[in-house]
């Protein structure tokens, strides 16, 4: 298995789906992941009439025929974008179809005659990285190293490109230049990457690297560099897999690896995987029960004119809560000492009704705006002021009391507790 | 008068739909100059236009007496915030930098004096701390002033902000205000894009007030007067809009989970 071929294809293999990924990156930043699909489908037309009307066995012409297809189909996607109605995704499926088909169609035609099989060209289709010759495996390592360096030379002008083209079309740059560069970079990209994964699966391995990366990273260098290393794991596992087993296709191992990677990523990451989001709103989720207790309490105060005490059980009882999740919420305002335990139950701190009165204040201060601004009948605001009455920073709150005329009295006709200072 | 920019018979269209229609007027150097008129008036579409972002179907523009490409140095252009996507890969250091970017140092590294140019312009804004923050994480007023940190950074003569006061709160509007004024006194040409006619008035010298047409421009005494202003805008909801954002930010669950709904009403 350690063989000098194995080596070299290995070497290869790792090479391409680390540059097309690189390429592919800026692809899924941009929001523009389907355009690599199309790109990837119309490549075949590109590649076999390259074989027909030259020489098949020479790598060079192929690309040549790939860029050219490529080229055609990018700039039919924006024409028809441009002067038709169509969506879209509606003109990226009409060429993608459309040359797909023409390829599948002259594919057929050079296969009766017996040179397609020869000369490999169905590797397109589903990438054949094992089968690939070593002096086409040079080229398209070159190739892949072009594309790499390219990025980093371009880096400014395509980091500037995605985030925001209208400011760099403002300061003068060459935006259509610019945006040239990178659709022949994207057709290199999926030329190459053909190789080792073929056209239906291309797409996967233009975006799912930088999906994944992205999770673990908010700086577009390193995520680069991530999407880098994910692709060239995959193709690793992919290259691997198919020589030791046999008949195993290289392709779609590598997107199946890749798949693996992007999940685990959108379900580990710190901050943005799934995981971490989850204890975010449970994070939130324990705001509101905590926020929700002491609204009760300062409500009943309010009814009672004086300090109330409830015990646990009463609690339960009115707000039909799990006296699990309830005992939690209550260990947590003890501890910040918003509540105290006394032997008739709990009841609120001087700190703990100003936070009380707060929730208060904000649900009938929200439950008048919704009225007053939105028109909606005093019957039907409950439900959205409870929601609201945890989410409405300091800041948002003094510009609905600034709007509404600092109001004293709530649709229901309750009064709007300020803090007295 | 000594003119900043000039617009002349302009006429813009979207699709063959004009919505800048013969448009025409000059203003002065050295004023804040609000460019004033309700959604969808064509203020962006304006300032677009004047930033060679969009073809006019008729009519130029120019900048201190040239065409744009003579004089891009010495303008600034802030997008509306909202025209990018704030997801985006990079931290408020990143973005201030890209107020560096010119042609001819595409291909170049970021030099010390770039960084310090930007530290400077971060400091203006009062987010020097905030420099390696990610702009995903930061408040709409936050992301304003980066915004406005990258175009001092370009160390124009003339800025165009589009609507740099909305989603703002109102200690940084202040902040935002007084930079502008002490921009204004070296010497700078700012013009906004604003629709709050409330405060139009106190921010601006001069006014354009448009509607897809221009309906005046001039100092500010002449071109407006109160009944007008508010016959021409109603309320205004900016706190819903806030509030959509900070649900999106927050991951906020809409309802506890084991609650029931229809308890009594505190
Ligand atoms: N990309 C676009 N395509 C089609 N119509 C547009 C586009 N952008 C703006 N418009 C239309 O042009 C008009 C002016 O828009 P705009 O210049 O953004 O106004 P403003 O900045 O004053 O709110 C609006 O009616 C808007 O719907
Ligand atoms: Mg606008």
């Amino acid at each position: 298995m350690l063989d000098p071929i194995f080596i070299k294809v290995l070497l290869g293999t790792l090479l391409l789906a680390a540059s097309s990924s690189v390429v592919g990156a800026f692809s899924f930043l941009k929001g523009e992941s389907l355009v690599g699909d199309a790109i990837a489908h119309a490549l075949l037309p590109g590649v076999v009439l390259a074989f027909i009307l030259g020489d098949g066995r020479n790598p060079l012409f192929l690309i040549f025929g790939a860029l050219v297809a490529g080229l055609i189909a990018h700039y039919g996607i924006s024409f028809l974008e441009q002067r038709t109605k169509l969506k879209g995704d509606t003109a990226i499926s009409l060429v993608l179809s459309t040359f797909f088909g023409f390829g599948i169609m002259l594919l057929s035609a050079v296969q009766r005659t017996g040179l397609g099989q020869q000369a490999g060209l169905e590797r397109f289709l589903l990438g054949k990285a094992a089968a690939i010759t070593l002096s086409d495996l040079y080229v398209f390592a070159a190739l892949a190293v072009v594309l790499l360096v390219s990025v980093a030379v371009f880096f400014k002008g395509f980091q500037l490109m995605t985030f925001n083209e209208d400011f760099a079309a403002a300061i003068g740059l060459p935006v259509q230049a610019i945006r040239f560069v990178f659709t022949i970079l994207t057709v290199l990209a999926v030329t190459v990457g053909i190789q080792s994964v073929g056209i239906v699966l291309m797409a996967a391995l233009l975006i799912t690297p930088a999906a994944a990366a992205r999770a673990w990273t908010s700086s577009l260098r390193l995520m680069l560099v991530l999407s880098a290393v994910f692709a060239a794991t995959a193709a690793l596992v992919g290259t691997v897999v198919s020589a030791s087993l046999p008949k195993m296709p290289t392709g779609p191992w590598i997107v199946l690896a890749l798949g693996g990677i992007a999940f685990i990523s959108l379900l580990f990451a710190p901050e943005k995987g799934w995981i971490a989001r989850r204890k975010r709103a449970k994070g939130n989720q324990l705001k509101t029960q905590r926020e929700n207790l002491l609204k009760l309490l300062y409500g009943a105060e309010e009814r009672e004119g004086e300090t109330v005490a409830m015990t646990s059980e009463t609690i339960v009882a009115m707000r039909r809560q799990h006296l699990d999740g309830l005992r939690k919420t209550l260990r947590s305002l003890k501890k910040e000492y918003l509540l105290v335990e006394r032997p008739d139950g709990f009841a609120l701190t001087d700190k703990g009704r100003t936070e009380g009165r707060r929730v208060v204040r904000l649900h009938r201060l929200w439950e008048l705006y919704l009225t007053e601004r939105l028109g909606m009948a005093a019957d039907h605001i409950h439900p959205q002021a409870e929601t609201m009455e945890h989410i409405i920073t300091p800041e948002i709150e003094a510009l609905i009391v600034k709007e509404l005329g600092n109001p004293e009295l709530d649709p229901h006709q309750s009064p709007i507790p300020y803090e007295e200072d | 008068m000594e003119k900043s920019i000039e617009v002349h018979n302009l006429t813009v269209s979207y699709h063959s739909k004009p919505v800048l229609w013969d448009v025409d007027f000059k203003l002065p150097k050295g004023k804040i100059i609000g460019v004033v008129g309700p959604n969808g008036s064509g203020k962006t579409t304006m300032l677009k236009t004047v930033m060679g972002l969009m073809k006019p179907d008729s009519g130029y523009t120019e900048i201190f007496g040239q065409p744009l490409d003579k004089v891009r140095e010495r303008v600034s252009y802030v997008p509306q915030r909202e025209s990018v996507d704030w997801d985006f890969p990079a931290d408020v250091m990143d973005v201030v930098l890209m107020g560096r970017y010119r042609k001819n140092n595409l291909f170049k590294r970021i030099t010390k004096e770039d960084r310090r140019i930007a530290t400077e312009a971060l400091e203006k804004v009062n987010l020097l701390e905030f420099a390696d923050r990610q702009i995903s994480q930061l408040s709409g007023g936050q992301q304003q002033r980066v915004f406005i940190a990258r175009s001092l950074a370009q160390q124009a003569d003339i800025y165009l902000m589009d609507e740099p006061f909305v989603g703002v709160d109102a200690a940084t509007e202040d902040a935002i205000l007084k930079l502008l004024r002490d921009m204004k006194n070296e010497g700078k040409t700012v013009v906004i894009v604003h629709h709050d006619l409330q405060t139009a008035n106190e921010y601006f010298d001069w006014i354009v007030l448009l509607n897809t047409r221009l309906v005046a421009a001039g100092p500010k005494e002449e071109v407006f007067t109160k009944e007008l202003l508010q016959e021409a805008y109603g309320g205004r909801l900016t706190v819903l809009s806030k509030l959509g954002d900070l649900i999106s930010d927050t991951e906020f669950p809409l309802r506890e989970p084991d609650f029931k709904e229809d308890h009594p009403k505190e």
